[in-house]
């Protein structure tokens, strides 16, 4: 059984004829932050996509805490908590209704939900707005109360896919430092953006680029005491 | 920490996705207002207006001649959970271009059961309407024996569950929101007026073979024949298979298309 909260060998991707994804390979180690760099249209979502089983993966081997995608779907997503870029939750229910809803996609009783809801905001600092509709939501609160959400049934790996696009400046940094919070807690983050603000020198640092894994590492040592973003042009070939 | 799906987590998430439904609906009070207006306009309007154009005979299950009005009930009951059934697969497209059906999607259970759910959450939704339409309807003179209101009910859950399959295998082939118009025009008014929900088959045929023959193989004519006689006690047993089969057919299909590595998800395209 791998050690890593998300092990992925080896995959590709094609739609037709077009190649999304190229032989794609990484890891998240458990308890780490890892960043995964691209621009749009890099591969980020349809790789999340595969992770998450909306596509199927046809090559390679995607393992969530040991457990192959493939072999046992079941158990490797209810180890898996997502927060997509477009927002799952319903704007015209309370906090409260939504994370009973989606504690009970994973099997979770409305008693243990409500005990689990009260945690889940505590972490994400909403605990008063529980019972609020979340359209009474500032954008940056909903954004963490989508955390909540993933976080209901108790994930070993966050999988955040932009989880700041749309949000203002300061909202951003909550979001992310939030996130930091919670590997410090114990959970696995894999966070998906073309920001390069949000990434520190001691994250994990996975570059993709046309569906291909250009980098990985820490970002310390990618960038190899230079700027990530000169560091990520060079890369890219998109130097000017 | 063990994470086997034991069965009351089943019945956890299966309450879960009942619950979010009719919590929905409820909120939505418009679209209650809308679904209950809708079939009470053509019984207060159309029907009332027809009754004088339209003499009928004495066709199963009425023993006797019956009124306009009465004739037509059982065909809108079955539209009630024709457009309950669009409703749903419209709510799983707009889900779909939200997060809301990824998430769905992403819970451990097995992707029929969780689609299965949804189609019975639709249902149960889909027999409150009718219901209420059928109590409504007893105040303005359709008045089918008591025993009737009990018998009706597997009719509705088996009819309602049909059209409900099928707005959920429309759904997987729809691709955005705005294609929805085309299978108002295309699916919905169709099926409605090619049935025997306004006129019993015998009048189509003096007016056209084919349009008789098309009725005939329709699958809400079996919906509406379905709940007629069950309104009455009675069971039709072709309409029975026909609706059983196409259940089947439609929410096979649906399965088939919301699979990751089949049908329409195999081939959509991500950023």
């Amino acid at each position: 059984m791998s050690t890593a909260a998300l092990s992925i060998q080896n995959v590709s991707h094609k739609f037709g004829r077009v190649e999304a994804l190229k032989d794609v390979s990484l890891s998240v180690p458990r308890g780490g932050f890892t960043a995964l760099l691209g621009v749009n249209g890099a591969g980020k979502t349809t790789l999340f996509s595969l992770i998450t089983r909306l596509y199927n993966n046809s090559s390679g081997r995607i393992e969530v805490a040991g457990h192959d995608l493939r072999l046992a779907p079941g158990a490797a997503l209810a180890r898996l908590g997502v927060v997509f870029q477009s927002r799952a939750l319903d704007a015209d229910l309370t906090v409260a209704q939504n994370l009973s809803y989606h504690a009970a996609l994973h099997g979770i009783g409305r008693a243990q939900a409500r005990i689990r809801a009260v945690e889940v905001m505590t972490q994400v600092g909403l605990a008063d707005r529980l019972d609020a509709r979340v359209s009474a939501l500032s954008g940056g609160q909903q954004r963490r109360a989508e955390i909540a959400r993933a976080l209901i049934h108790r994930p070993e790996i966050l999988l955040l896919d932009e989880a700041t696009v749309g949000l203002d400046v300061k909202s951003r940094a909550e979001v992310v430092e939030l996130t930091r919070a919670l590997t410090r807690d114990g959970v696995s983050a894999l966070w998906a953006t073309h920001i390069m603000d949000e990434i520190r020198p001691e994250d994990g640092l996975v570059i993709l680029h046309k569906g291909r894994v250009l980098a990985a590492g820490s970002a310390g040592e990618i960038a190899a005491g230079a700027d990530l973003t000169q560091t990520f042009l060079r890369l890219t070939g998109e130097e000017t | 920490m063990s994470r086997e799906l034991t069965p009351r987590m089943w019945l956890t998430a299966f309450l879960g996705i009942a619950r979010r439904e009719t919590l929905r609906f409820v909120n939505q009070r418009g679209r209650f207002l809308a679904a209950l207006v809708r079939p009470l306009v053509w019984l207060f309007i159309f029907a009332a207006g027809f009754r004088a154009v339209l003499g009928l005979s004495i066709t199963p299950p009425y023993q006797t001649y019956v009124l306009y009005e009465v004739y037509v009930t059982p065909g809108l009951c079955a539209m009630i959970q024709l457009f309950n059934g669009m409703q749903s697969s419209l709510s799983m497209v707009y889900d779909r271009e939200t997060g809301a059906m990824r998430t769905l999607l992403v819970s451990p259970f097995p992707r029929w059961f969780l689609l299965g759910s949804k189609l019975v959450a639709g249902v149960i939704v889909s027999i409150i309407q009718v219901y209420t339409f059928l109590a409504i309807a007893w105040f303005w003179e359709v008045e089918p024996p008591p025993i009737g209101y009990l018998t009706v009910l597997p009719a509705l859950v088996l009819s309602g569950m049909m059209l409900g399959a099928m707005g959920l295998f429309l759904s997987s082939a729809i691709r955005h929101l705005e294609n929805f118009a085309g299978v108002m025009n295309f699916v919905i008014f169709p099926m409605f007026f090619a049935s025997t929900a306004l006129y019993p088959l015998w009048r189509m045929r003096e007016s056209s073979t084919l349009l008789h023959d098309i009725c005939a193989i329709n699958p809400f004519t079996h919906a509406v024949e379905l709940i007629r006689f069950a309104l009455y006690g009675q069971f039709d047993l072709l309409s029975f298979l026909v609706v059983t089969g196409c259940l089947i057919l439609f929410f096979g299909a649906a399965v088939f298309m919301y699979d990751p590595a089949k049908g329409l998800w195999a081939r959509r395209k991500g950023g």
